[in-house]
């Protein structure tokens, strides 16, 4: 069995807002219908969260689904479940068209907080071309955009902290354009 | 700045957030068409100052293609709607001849 290490080893910077890459995570993609009663319930039964409606993400302690698009959900579960759900969530969706896979060694997780000093909103607000108001991006929600020039997912799991999913191959670039971001004395205090 | 409503998630999406797909609406000839209807179909669009039905997808987002109706002038969107469909919908053909009495999907289809 090889010992699996996370993209950046739990890499972290602190500026006016920390960044800190969150270890390894399972990470399944699960395509299908969305309205389908197997795929659902297999959500709610196997995975343990309620399903998600469009860009938004449930959670149940360490177990999360999130609208990635309209036929298509990234499932976070502990990465050492992953192949155990995936086995199960392929049982549950024999007969119809759709796929489970794990993707866990290929994408990378980073949690984005706030600190007294400034807000992990202006980190993000910088880079993606999102409002990241506290009225327009809620806890719960969750989408895809762009970091710069890397295609990234992000929610909202606090009023101020954020878990961002991109690419392995391309973490550490998410991970300087973060850093950068949250640098002490570049805050421009809009949130 | 063109935003455009993703009509799959819902997102305004600013452009850098979508990829450009060219005329929508296109016929796709294939064996048995003749080499007018082929090359049409290959390299004729149609490039209209003003009203223009276009393909895009939002590709740093949900990953869908959809279609757009805007202005090559003002930029004005009349409106956007999902790629599964041969015709623009009812509403965005309202849209756009509340503005541009005398368009007409045909007509539109017959530019060059
Ligand atoms: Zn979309």
């Amino acid at each position: 069995m090889s010992n699996a290490v996370s993209a950046l080893q739990g890499v972290s910077s602190a500026g006016f807002a920390t960044v800190t890459e969150a270890g390894l995570r399972g990470m399944i993609t699960l395509r299908g219908d969305h309205n389908a009663a197997s795929l659902r319930q297999a959500v709610t039964d196997i995975v343990g969260v309620d399903m998600p409606e469009v860009r938004r993400c449930t959670r149940a302690g360490e177990r999360a689904a999130a609208w990635m698009s309209p036929d298509e959900l990234l499932i976070m579960v502990p990465y050492a479940d992953a192949p155990d759900v995936v086995a199960r969530l392929s049982a549950a969706l024999e007969g119809m068209h759709g796929l489970a896979v794990n993707m866990s060694d290929a994408r990378a997780v980073f949690m984005v907080e706030g600190t007294a000093e400034g807000s992990a909103r202006e980190v993000l607000a910088k880079l993606a071309p999102v409002d990241m108001s506290r009225a327009a991006f809620t806890q719960g929600m969750f989408r895809r955009t762009r970091l710069a020039q890397a295609a990234v997912a992000f929610g909202a799991v606090g009023d101020d902290a954020f878990e961002l999913i991109c690419f392995r191959s391309e973490a550490q670039y998410v991970f300087d354009l973060l850093s950068m971001s949250a640098k002490s004395g570049s805050q421009v205090g809009v949130f | 700045m063109l935003i455009l409503e993703c009509p799959y998630c819902g997102i305004h999406a600013e452009e850098t957030e979508l990829h450009a797909g060219g005329q929508a609406h296109i016929k796709r000839e294939t064996v048995g068409a003749d080499d007018a209807a082929f090359e049409a179909y290959l390299f004729t669009r149609a490039n209209p100052r003003g009203v223009h039905l276009e393909r895009w997808r939002h590709v740093n987002g949900c990953g869908k293609w959809f279609h757009a109706a805007r202005s090559t002038t003002t930029l004005e969107v009349f409106g956007t709607y999902p790629a599964q469909t041969l015709t623009p919908p009812d509403d965005i053909r309202a849209a756009i001849t509340a503005k541009h009495p005398d368009w007409s999907f045909e007509g539109w289809q017959g530019a060059t």
